[in-house]
């Protein structure tokens, strides 16, 4: 073991190598390390980012859905009250229909039950007085007894 | 073994004895063929296998994390940029857990020291004679003496090589030291602590005694870095070395020491790192 000039050329040798390491391997390394560890810091926070928003808007969905139910729920109520409102008015209308209908058909069967009494009516007189007149057979005052048969129909 | 007509302790320092090329005071700059010549040589040699084996391992580490530098994605990570992320992180978390001042310099070193020596402990795991062995054909085939070529694999069982680091760790060390608390206050460091008083004549003839413990301690931080190292390694070399010498029975014992060894491996290179980051931590801050 002798010390020599291999001592100095170590020396040498060593610093070189620091000198390179230094400048050449280890910034380059560094700030890939440094970048990647930026990268996923950043990855994460986004990832954790995203889960809160996914839960916003799971939330959101879920109250969108629960109205939605409400607003169906009420259009269904009211249409339903709706139908039943029309089907009453129906009801309604065809009863006064009904009514009006019986009502003209008992008014025009009272103008016929008139119309045959007044046509009755003249039928009987003239009945009696042919009837007269021919029972009788004699001339008669046919004013006096007209008169009177006038009298009975009008009692019928 | 290489060749049998060695001695044990013949081999033994076979495998400890570095490649070395230098200036012979008789032979000129010329490789050394022996351990008496590469002594010889004094301090004007180099170890050419520790300096192979070193800058290829560093070579090795800074290509396989520039590769994934360079087309870093911050996408979904796969493969190997899995794998250089993970040490990036583990070096970084290491750092901010113990450096609390602020400095472009420390992570990127302290990561280098990790992957760099975890690289060259790890050839450790390479049995013994392997690349010695393949070393030695080669330098037949060059024309030299087989079995004078030497060949050592583990860069960290090399002195040298944990020395230079630790050094220049320590030139790091009093960089810092000098730039947070200025030229005054790193003197002032040194000589005021750890005995001082409010009495000037007192502390004045302190200054010495606090000089003598406060430079020890401050040297004692690149030794014991180095040194550290360098026995851990070379004590685990050793243990390799002896287990390949007794034949047949070396494998059920070599594969243990092996996954041993795995953990003093890394669990060196950490260190190495630990306590990098913690004396510059220590340079930085106002008060020790």
């Amino acid at each position: 073991m002798n010390l020599n000039l291999t001592l100095i050329g170590q020396a040498i040798a060593f610093a070189v190598f620091v000198w390179f390491c230094m400048k050449y391997v280890w910034p380059p390394v560094m700030q890939a390390l440094q970048e990647r560890q930026k990268k996923i810091a950043d990855g994460l926070d986004a990832a954790s980012r995203a889960t809160r928003d996914l839960e916003l808007a799971q939330e959101k969905a879920e109250e969108t859905l629960r109205e939605s139910k409400e607003q169906a729920q009420q259009i269904l109520e009211q249409a339903n009250k709706r139908a039943n409102q029309i089907v009453e008015e129906a009801r309604d209308n065809a009863r006064a229909e009904g009514e009006r209908i019986i009502a003209g058909a008992r008014s025009e069967i009272d103008q016929e039950i008139n119309r045959a009494k007044e046509e009755l009516r003249a039928q009987v007189s003239l009945l009696a007085v042919a009837g007269a007149e021919r029972i009788l057979e004699s001339s008669i005052d046919e004013a006096k007894h007209r008169e009177l048969v006038d009298k009975l129909a009008a009692e019928l | 073994m290489a060749g049998n007509n060695m001695t044990s302790t013949e081999y033994i320092q076979h495998h400890l004895q570095n490649m070395t090329f230098g200036l012979h005071p008789e032979n000129g700059w010329s490789m050394a063929h022996s351990a008496a010549d590469a002594k010889a040589m004094g301090f004007w040699a180099i170890h050419v296998d520790t300096m192979l084996w070193s800058i290829g391992l560093g070579v090795v580490f800074l290509w396989l994390f520039r590769s994934v530098a360079k087309r870093a994605s911050t996408g979904v990570p796969t493969g190997l940029q899995n794998f250089v992320e993970m040490m990036v992180e583990f070096v970084d978390n290491s750092v901010r857990e113990t450096f609390h001042g602020k400095s472009r310099l420390i992570a990127p070193l302290s990561l280098t020291i990790f992957c760099w020596i975890f690289l060259m402990n790890i050839m450790d795991l390479v049995p013994v004679d392997f690349l010695p062995m393949l070393a030695q054909k080669i330098g037949a085939w060059f024309g030299a003496d087989p079995a004078h070529v030497y060949f050592k694999v583990v860069p960290t069982t090399d002195v040298n090589a944990t020395l230079g680091m630790s050094l220049s760790v320590f030139a790091l060390i009093i960089f810092y030291s000098i730039r947070t608390k200025g030229l005054s206050g790193f003197v002032a460091e040194l000589t005021l602590h750890p005995f001082s008083t409010s009495n000037k004549f007192a502390q004045i003839l302190l200054i010495p005694v606090n000089l003598l413990l406060e430079l020890v301690t401050l040297l004692a931080k690149p030794v014991s870095l180095a040194l550290r190292l360098f026995g851990n390694l070379y004590a685990g070399e050793l243990i390799f070395i002896l287990i390949a010498m007794i034949g047949l029975w070396q494998l059920p014992l070599h594969f243990p020491w092996a996954v041993f060894h795995i953990l003093i491996i890394t669990l060196q290179a950490f260190i190495f790192m630990m306590l990098t980051i913690v004396y510059l931590s220590m340079a930085t801050e106002e008060q020790h």
